[in-house]
């Protein structure tokens, strides 16, 4: 159900009467939005009645900070991404290192495709974790669906769920049904996702109806984790404790897949494209979707002059171990892939193998005193 | 409706020619005619509403999702939308909008995501424009039903009455009363509320404020700070005279889209004796307070009903009006604030009162409410309390600061009673409204 079919009547005001203030803003958004894009989307409505004011609230009312540069929009449906084209492809170009509208995305989950992985040094890979986002088609995206559309999530979310057997067999626990008990389990596991306090995500109404048809679903040995309804239709999370990347990308995709047959029965496949790949509520989870990532010590490397360079060359990131906006605790990193969108699942876990393995080997040379120069690699 | 628009940015075009064309762009503003007119003539009329935009893509949901698959889970919740709300009311009104393509899935959004407090009952629906009263009656007629202690809008109507003169005993004895206030707010018909406005009707708002304000004479005459434009030093003096409102954190308004674009067309007007002030599209269009130190109540709500009036013909003259209907006095965004939307107070010492067993039950025969000092969900300092009226709907201003004034009245004779070492009595209950 549309969040706001005001846009007939507000048509009746000038595009300049309409157009927010971005001049303290820093965020993709506000870098793209010119007075001509914004004159010729705002008459326009996805089928489901999206429209470019919803698109941008969140980057209106989040002006940003000015070392971190927020997108700025959200997806209300798939639909968005064709619609407002005009604005949304220049911010997935700014955002995914110069994506072109024309450019074709790869999706690879076939594991076998990753090389190594099996042998990163768990003394200091402290365990190894692959995420990616899915959106059901057919449905408006978390900003914008009504309560009977992400209570349909749900329902068919547990039902495709429930078929999974083996490895997979597992339980799901909806938000708003759990014992104390459970709940205090999945917080000690760190399974357990509260309401969204963040204003980027409710700004963009991700957050109404809690917990109305939230919920998590786990494998009974929790190495795969499924949440349903909160950013965005299903997160897919593959973990476990140790350096196997190799093994937790193998459950990763072999999981995935099962779930999307089931989906798939339903008549309800997951929504991708040959350009965007995977279709999620932010622009900036396009493409694969996915964040495959460890928690590596790495005291020495991490204050070494070159630590930031070596990451930007072997494109991958560094967040503290309490995930997105925290900070390092004892020289230990979650180091993850920087890239979604213009290389494959396959692609993306392998620069991290990779560029974990290395840095691993880097960090024993500095143990022992050693310069690392001849080791800097060449930029990805 | 574009030239029109058009016209009435130009600050150069004849003050005649703004009036006519602010009536006609009043009018041409989707389907307002009917809706103006319609929802002056009150409760029924307009019960049918419109029905939301019909394409094949939004028939095709409202088969696919019933009201039924819709219908918000509200086991948890305590307040006086979830209280009201049954499955057959929400499937009658769930297709429906206004004019404006408002809808009771948006009214309600701020109730269904804030389940509320055992204690405290929070209304937890809002109103997105003037017809959103009439096309969802029967919805809020019984919130306002609930929260206005029985005021029956299909049935009653409610007084307004802003001639300050027929206070009597207006002047407290200052030992006791340290300061006085009164504020109410006031919404510009024709134009969105807070929930639902977009930026353009929001800084058509501030605009229609400020001009009128800027009329202001005499000891009325002041200034205006937008909240995006002013200097530091702004900043701090207007803070420092607790002048200063920020960008809301109540998920109460969050919720409910109020914050959106901030700090966009917001802002604060106050004279320049400072004891008259405008808040400008925070939780309702306008927000008005008269306040000033010590206990003369009657020069403030004096200074309160001349200012309003003022501003009203100042605003009439560029053809704009305040939303008001006789069934429910004046509108604003939130059903707790219709009728008078006035909540007229003092800061008063109680130390002796206030320590006493029959201070709550004082409180609630004279219908009287107290808060701490920092406002609504404070507790109080020390001795001294915001004491205020209960309600809002269903007695005049007049009514309302008379009950008051008799109200603290009464509480410094028991506070100076308690001093001597005499007794004091429980007061009758007052009665409720006027029937």
């Amino acid at each position: 159900m549309a969040k706001n079919c005001h846009n007939d009547y507000k048509m009746k005001f000038s595009g300049d009467e309409e157009f927010p203030d971005l001049s303290l803003h820093n965020n993709h958004m506000a870098k793209v939005l010119t007075k001509d894009i914004y004159n010729k989307l705002r008459g326009k409505s996805t089928p489901s009645g999206f429209t470019v004011d919803d698109i941008i609230q969140t980057g209106v009312d989040n002006p940003g900070h000015p070392f971190i540069m927020t997108v700025g929009c959200v997806a209300g449906d798939e639909e968005s991404y064709e619609v407002f084209k005009d604005l949304l492809d220049p911010i997935i170009s700014d955002r995914h290192s110069g994506y072109k509208p024309t450019d074709k995305h790869r999706t690879d989950l076939n594991f076998e495709n990753l090389k190594g992985g099996d042998d990163l040094d768990p003394a200091y890979v402290l365990s190894s974790r692959v995420r990616t986002g899915r959106s059901i088609k057919g449905f408006t995206l978390p900003p914008h669906n009504s309560r009977g559309e992400r209570r349909t999530i749900e329902k068919l979310s547990i039902e495709a769920l429930a078929t999974l057997s083996g490895e997979f067999k597992g339980k799901y626990y909806p938000l708003n049904g759990m014992t104390d008990k459970e709940q205090d389990q999945l917080i000690n596991d760190h399974f357990l996702f509260d309401k969204p306090v963040s204003p980027l995500l409710t700004c963009a109404g991700m957050a109404r109806d809690w917990p109305d048809a939230r919920g998590i679903w786990h494998n009974d040995a929790k190495t795969f984790l499924v949440w349903v309804n909160e950013e965005d239709h299903l997160r897919v999370i593959s973990m476990q404790q140790g350096g196997n990347m190799k093994e937790v990308f193998r459950r990763f995709c072999t999981g995935l897949l099962k779930i999307e047959e089931t989906f798939k029965k339903h008549n309800h496949g997951f929504m991708w494209n040959e350009h965007l790949g995977y279709v999620l509520t932010c622009p900036s989870n396009l493409g694969t979707g996915l964040r495959g990532g460890v928690h590596v010590k790495l005291p020495k490397l991490s204050t070494h002059a070159k630590f930031e360079e070596i990451l930007t060359r072997l494109r991958l990131q560094k967040r503290g171990t309490g995930g997105v906006d925290t900070a390092s605790v004892g020289g230990v990193f979650d180091i993850s892939n920087a890239d979604r969108l213009g290389s494959s699942e396959v692609d993306q876990v392998q620069m991290v193998v990779d560029g974990v393995k290395l840095m691993v080997a880097m960090e024993k040379k500095l143990e022992k005193s050693e310069s690392i120069d001849d080791m800097i690699p060449a930029q990805k | 409706t574009h030239c029109f628009l058009e016209g009435l940015q130009r600050s150069d075009v004849q003050p005649d020619r703004i009036v006519t064309m602010a009536t006609q762009f009043t009018r041409m503003l989707a389907g307002r005619n009917t809706a103006v007119v319609l929802a002056s003539l009150g409760a029924g009329t307009l019960a049918t509403g419109y029905l939301l935009t019909d394409s094949t893509a939004a028939a095709e949901r409202r088969v696919l999702y019933p009201p039924s698959a819709d219908f918000p889970d509200l086991r948890k919740h305590n307040n006086c939308m979830a209280a009201s709300l049954t499955p057959a009311i929400y499937a009658h009104l769930r297709d429906k909008s206004t004019p404006n393509n408002w809808t009771l899935n948006q009214s309600i959004q701020t109730g269904v995501d804030n389940p509320g407090h055992p204690f405290i009952k929070t209304v937890g629906m809002v109103a997105g424009d003037e017809e959103t009263y009439e096309v969802f009656s029967e919805i809020f007629d019984p919130v306002i039903k609930d929260r206005h202690n029985g005021y029956d809008p299909r049935t009653m109507k409610h007084p307004t009455d802003l001639d300050s003169s027929k206070i009597t005993s207006g002047v407290f004895d200052e030992r006791y009363v340290l300061s006085s206030r009164v504020r109410t707010g006031r919404s510009i018909r024709g134009l969105s509320l807070p929930p639902a406005c977009s930026r353009a009707e929001r800084r058509e708002v501030e605009r229609v404020a400020v001009m009128a304000l800027s009329g202001l004479k005499g000891d009325l005459a002041g200034r205006y700070y937008s909240l995006g434009d002013m200097n530091e030093r702004e900043q701090q003096q207007l803070i420092d005279e607790h002048f200063l409102f920020d960008k809301p954190v109540s998920p109460l308004l969050t919720s409910a889209g109020m914050a959106r674009d901030w700090p966009d067309a917001r802002g604060i007007w106050h004279n320049n004796q400072k004891n008259f002030l405008i808040w400008i599209n925070e939780e309702d269009h306008t927000r008005i307070i008269s306040m000033e130190k010590g206990g003369n109540m009657k020069r403030v709500f004096e200074r309160f009903c001349r200012g309003l009036k003022q501003v009203e013909q100042l605003i009439h003259e560029r053809g704009w009006e305040f939303m008001w209907n006789e069934r429910l006095g004046y509108i604003l965004t939130c059903p707790s604030n219709l009728g008078t939307g006035l909540r007229a107070g003092v800061h008063v010492r109680l130390p002796n009162l206030s320590k006493d067993p029959r201070f709550s039950k004082i409180l609630e025969n004279l219908r009287l409410q107290k808060r701490g000092t920092g406002g609504v969900d404070t507790a109080a300092t020390g001795d001294t309390f915001d004491i205020s009226n209960n309600d809002r709907l269903g007695k005049s201003e007049v009514e309302l600061v008379q009950l008051v004034v008799d109200g603290v009245n009464y509480l410094i004779d028991c506070e100076k009673r308690l001093e001597r070492g005499q007794d004091i009595k429980i007061p009758s209950p007052l009665a409720q409204f006027r029937r």
